[in-house]
């Protein structure tokens, strides 16, 4: 299988745009173009994270692995991990200080309300093969956790969902080689886009130029 | 829509500008003649020889607000920006398009008739509201010329000859652009363009137009990651915002000629207003250019319904709409680039 070098890395993160929207995230990602309200305050909180690095946290059987930096090499992305729980179990990896075996599972943190979002979850998966390969194991089930209910909810990791993942990614990385801003279906969606400033959707089912020109200056 | 905001224009060349917390401050002498909360800010405009405090300059670039330096006679010298936009695939895109001859010249052409265009309108509609007062078989003449012009520029694939088309129908234009003017006329007439400097009223008042309206293009070009210096019709010289030139081309008539004939023809400005220099020079006095940017400014929250977009925007949101175009253009989701059409 083809590997990504570190320079051609794409972030983990646009995922979530990705899935909300393919244009959507070109125009974040690929050209750049963003409104205060996305990227800054994602990069806000990021930030928050990045004073708190590699926090460990030991309870009982576990062991809590706070803003841990994950990429894979494979699908040639990076990101953070919110947070990675080793479990002590019997048949799992090993780790450096700490005897016996563990367990990885990793958990997102999302603001809002209890609905497992496709876009959560393909972060949560696209967290889950970065993990594997960095940690040379499989991983089954990861978690998101809802602040709004502080309720965690399973997610498990399918084939389907990782097919879905990997090829999103591979979608992403011949977009962001060539450039290109994908023309999508635009839709319901669109409303509750912070980019549709940028974006103009309406150019996408416009009259053409042209047509416009004529109809402006005809008399 | 992009949320408009204000810009301040500093006119008095004594003015220190600094940053005190999140304010903008105004300081003359050391003393503090007005604060203004930087969060409202979209530009600062200064004329003359003050000084703007580092840390001021720090804040500007870091919250994407220009900060732009006009001599005090209104002529353009220099803009601050930040680092934001760094839209490299965009500006890429647009340096091979400006090397093209025949893609330059697609995009100049709209411009082009864009101009022609609502050069037509501007007088139409002084046909249309003053047909008793005015030489209405003069105009309609022009008006005529300026459509075959126009339709000739539609087809137009050299820069050349798109330059020579655009003169004619510039001059064409203003030779009749006198008759526009309906109040105040033996204060205010139009007998030619005289730019370096103004020789009279009229020419002082649309040179510091043409100067806002430049320097307004250039931020938003900028703000939406276009590279304002390299233009498709107006060629490279340094120091000079040629693509903020070229989609001006299409906005002078209605953004600054409209505004300087509503100025004079509302008489909200008056002979009493302008100063008379040794070498000639025509220059507006202090008080009436502080009330022309008041005019300005207000003049940019008015409503239009865009064109292409069929959208309502405010006036002062024009140049950031057609930069807008021009970028979603260049990156291929259009199939030309729509200039502002005025009806
Ligand atoms: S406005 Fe619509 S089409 Fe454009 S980026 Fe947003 S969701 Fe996608």
């Amino acid at each position: 299988m083809m590997a990504y070098n570190e320079e051609q890395f794409l972030m983990l993160s646009g995922l979530q745009h990705f899935v909300f929207c393919r244009r959507q995230w070109a125009l974040i990602h690929i050209e750049q173009v963003w409104e205060d309200n996305v990227l800054t305050v994602e990069g806000n909180t990021l930030h928050e994270k990045a004073d708190d690095p590699f926090v460990r946290e030991k309870r009982g059987d576990t062991i809590y692995v706070r803003a841990l930096p994950i990429h894979s090499y494979t699908l040639g992305i990076n990101g953070i991990c919110d947070m990675v729980e080793f479990t002590k179990t019997t048949k799992g990896i090993t780790l450096a200080n700490e005897d016996g075996q563990f367990a990885v599972k990793p958990i997102e943190y999302k603001r809002g309300a209890p609905k497992k979002h496709d876009a959560d979850i393909a972060q949560l998966v696209a967290q889950v093969l970065c993990l594997e390969e960095m940690l040379q194991t499989t991983i089954d089930e990861a978690a998101l956790y809802y602040h709004e209910t502080r309720r965690r909810e399973i997610v498990e990791i399918t084939e389907e969902w990782r097919d879905k993942v990997t090829a999103m990614i591979k979608e992403m990385h011949q977009y962001y080689e060539r450039k290109y801003t994908p023309r999508v279906k635009t839709g319901k969606h669109c409303k509750s886009c912070s980019l549709q400033h940028i974006c103009l959707p309406e150019l996408l089912n416009k009259e053409s130029v042209l047509a416009y020109i004529d109809r402006m200056t005809r008399e | 829509m992009k949320r408009l905001l204000n810009i301040v224009y500093v006119s008095q060349s004594d003015v220190y500008l600094a940053l005190n917390g999140k304010n903008l401050v105004l300081l003359k002498e050391g003393e503090e003649l007005g604060k203004i909360p930087i969060l409202n800010l979209e530009g600062i405009c200064t004329f003359g020889h003050q000084g703007a405090s580092p840390a001021l300059m720090a804040t500007c670039m870091e919250q994407n607000i220009s900060l732009t330096f006009f001599s005090s006679s209104g002529r353009f010298r220099g803009r601050l920006t930040g680092a934001i936009n760094g839209n490299v695939t965009l500006r890429k895109k647009q340096y091979e398009v400006s090397m093209d001859e025949l893609e330059s010249a697609a995009i100049a052409r709209h411009m082009i008739v864009g101009k022609i265009y609502n050069a037509e309108q501007n007088l139409k509609r002084t046909i249309r509201d003053h047909a008793l007062r005015v030489n209405t078989e003069r105009l309609t003449q022009v008006v005529e010329r300026l459509k075959q012009a126009r339709k000739l520029a539609f087809s137009i694939t050299s820069l050349e000859e798109l330059r020579g088309i655009e003169g004619n129908a510039a001059s064409a234009y203003f030779s009749v652009f006198d008759e526009c003017i309906l109040q105040q006329k033996e204060d205010f007439y139009y007998k030619g363009r005289s730019r370096r400097p103004p020789l009279d009223r009229v020419n002082a008042l649309l040179s510091l137009a043409y100067s806002l309206l430049a320097s307004e293009t250039a931020a938003a070009l900028e703000g939406v990651g276009l590279d304002a210096y390299v233009g498709f019709l107006h060629r490279d010289r340094p120091g000079r915002t040629s693509l903020a030139l070229d989609i001006m081309e299409e906005l002078r008539p209605v953004i600054a000629e409209r505004f300087v004939l509503k100025l004079i023809n509302r008489k909200q400005i008056q002979a009493s207003d302008f100063i008379v220099k040794e070498n000639g020079a025509v220059l507006l006095k202090d008080d009436a250019r502080r009330s022309f940017f008041k005019l300005w400014q207000e003049a940019k929250q008015e409503q239009v319904t865009h064109p292409y977009l069929k959208e309502k925007i405010q006036w002062g949101l024009v140049p950031h709409v057609q930069a807008l175009l021009l970028a979603r253009f260049l990156r291929g989701d259009l199939d030309a680039y729509p200039p502002f059409l005025i009806r």
